[in-house]
């Protein structure tokens, strides 16, 4: 399917078109769900992490640090894109499932449009753009949430918390997360999209195709983790 | 003109289509029919390239479709329209952008140039106030309009229809059928459509291929399938003793003699026939 994404697009415009509305929808689409995922996350891990570090020989600013670094490197990349496999793979999959059992990509076709490149190469590029956007702005509003979290509880001050966060920084674990972000966000929309575009039969098909690329992309979006910080830390 | 020949084309163990040759002229409906599972659709979808046939070619104006590459074949597409059996509108799309789609992937036109055109062929098969309206609101006889509107759009060479009066009521069937004849006839269109509809056949079939168990059964036009001695061919086509006492009453039109012992009081009057057949 890759290889047949790949040609001279009919019209450029409507091509920018496209990717633009798929921009948007897996964008401002996601958005929501997102902050709230990331609010409670980052929230969750300073309530937990204060109650992990019961030494008076630890500062608190550690506390800060670690809910730093987690959200950085696996909240923000890995349970975001699991949530986003969810939320825009089962998009996807049932979008050209329902287009393919109503004939509509056979109409494309007939039309003389290559449809992968028309209606996959859209999405997908459209993911690597948008989703790291997004695991980016998870990490933000997850760190803003611990931070919430600590001051509302009174496990940590703010300002502790902000002296925690620039304390021992390593800028690389950013390049990091956004590593993952690109990988998850291929996966994301290239395994749906290829369930997708390839059911056959009617409703009850489709349903099984959105599950079965949903399943497969957050089993390979795991594995994919591992693999990366095998490899990368 | 499309040209197929020995066109066969297998799923699995099943033959779906057997060494089938037809030749369908231009400016004429040429209709491909026989019972569900027959192989019409799949026929079809083999001459257009949605299906790749095991053998066989078929040759649009006298060039190999079945031989030409993806940017060759592409060409010939921007030739063809197609209305599917659902109709297959894009549900995102209102009525005016379905129709104005194919304008705006190929053709450099202005907005209005393209609303123009899309207000002409809205026109043209009898849709009008429906521009904003979005698939979801049409009926099915409407959907199926807006289905040849984007077909025509772009003024192609061969029409395709699968199966255009399937859910139809018999009365917005026949609208259906007049306007691919009369759109066939207007634009020196080659027209093929699959259908098992027998008024569809009698109005329409300038050209008939009659299709059994995947194979090429019999051929000929609307007026000598009335003629037919297949017995295959009349056990489809006169299915119904309705469809029986018409077919001798069209006999007596056309030739004075019932080819049978019938008694004539107890056919149906001729006054009850549908206009041009049975």
């Amino acid at each position: 399917m890759i290889k047949g994404m790949f040609s001279k697009p009919e019209n450029a415009k409507m091509y920018w078109k496209e990717f633009i509305h798929q921009c948007s929808e897996i964008g401002i689409g996601s958005l929501g769900i997102v902050v709230i995922i990331s609010v409670f996350m980052g929230a969750v891990s300073t309530v937990q992490t204060a109650y992990q570090l019961v030494s008076p020989f630890i500062p608190l600013s550690v506390i800060a640090q670690v809910v730093r670094d987690t959200v950085i490197l696996e909240f923000a990349p890995t349970l975001v894109c699991i949530v986003l496999a969810g939320v825009v793979g089962s998009k996807i999959a049932s979008e050209l499932g329902n287009m393919r059992v109503s004939e509509q990509i056979d109409a494309l076709e007939i039309m003389g449009i290559n449809t992968k490149t028309y209606l996959v190469l859209p999405k997908i590029i459209a993911a690597l753009v948008v989703i790291p956007m997004l695991v980016i702005i998870a990490g933000v509003v997850g760190i803003w949430g611990g931070r919430l979290a600590g001051s509302m509880t009174g496990i940590l001050s703010v300002s502790i918390f902000d002296q925690g966060l620039l304390e021992a920084f390593l800028p690389y674990n950013v390049i990091f997360a956004l590593y993952k972000a690109y990988t998850f966000a291929f996966i994301i929309s290239s395994v749906p999209a290829y369930f997708g575009y390839y059911v056959k039969g009617g409703a009850l098909e489709i349903g099984r195709a959105s599950t079965k690329a949903v399943v497969i992309s957050c089993i390979l979006i795991l594995f994919a983790d591992y693999i990366l910080a095998a490899l990368l830390l | 003109m499309i040209e197929v020949k020995h066109i066969k084309k297998r799923f699995e163990d099943t033959i779906v289509i057997d060494d089938v040759s037809s030749v369908m002229k231009a400016g004429q409906c040429n209709l491909i029919i026989g019972t569900s599972g027959s192989g019409k659709t799949v026929l079809m979808k083999c001459i257009v390239g949605l299906i790749e046939p095991d053998s066989g070619e078929v040759l649009f104006g006298g060039e190999s479709f079945t031989k030409m590459n993806r940017f060759e074949r592409t060409e010939i597409r921007k030739q063809i329209g197609m209305l599917f059996q659902g109709s297959a509108l894009f549900d995102s799309l209102t009525v005016e952008e379905n129709v104005m789609f194919p304008l705006n992937m190929f053709t450099t036109w202005n907005y209005k140039q393209k609303m123009e055109r899309v207000n002409e062929v809205l026109d043209r098969v009898n849709l009008k106030d429906t521009n904003k309206k979005f698939p979801s609101e049409l009926s099915g006889g409407m959907k199926k309009r807006v289905g040849i509107a984007r077909a025509i759009v772009l003024n192609p060479k061969y029409l395709f229809c699968d199966e255009p009066n399937s859910g139809l009521d018999p009365q917005t069937a026949l609208v259906i059928d007049q306007l691919i004849k009369e759109i066939t006839l207007e634009f020196n269109i080659t027209t093929v459509v699959n259908t098992h509809d027998m008024n569809s056949v009698m109005e329409i079939g300038n050209y008939i291929l009659y299709l059994y168990q995947g194979k090429k059964e019999w051929e000929g036009n609307n007026k000598e399938i009335i003629f037919s001695k297949n017995k295959l061919l009349n056990e489809f086509i006169f299915a119904s003793e309705f469809l029986k006492d018409a077919k001798e009453m069209r006999m007596l039109e056309e030739t004075g003699k019932i080819p049978n012992d019938r008694n004539i009081d107890d056919m149906i009057g001729p006054t009850n026939l549908p206009k041009g057949g049975a």
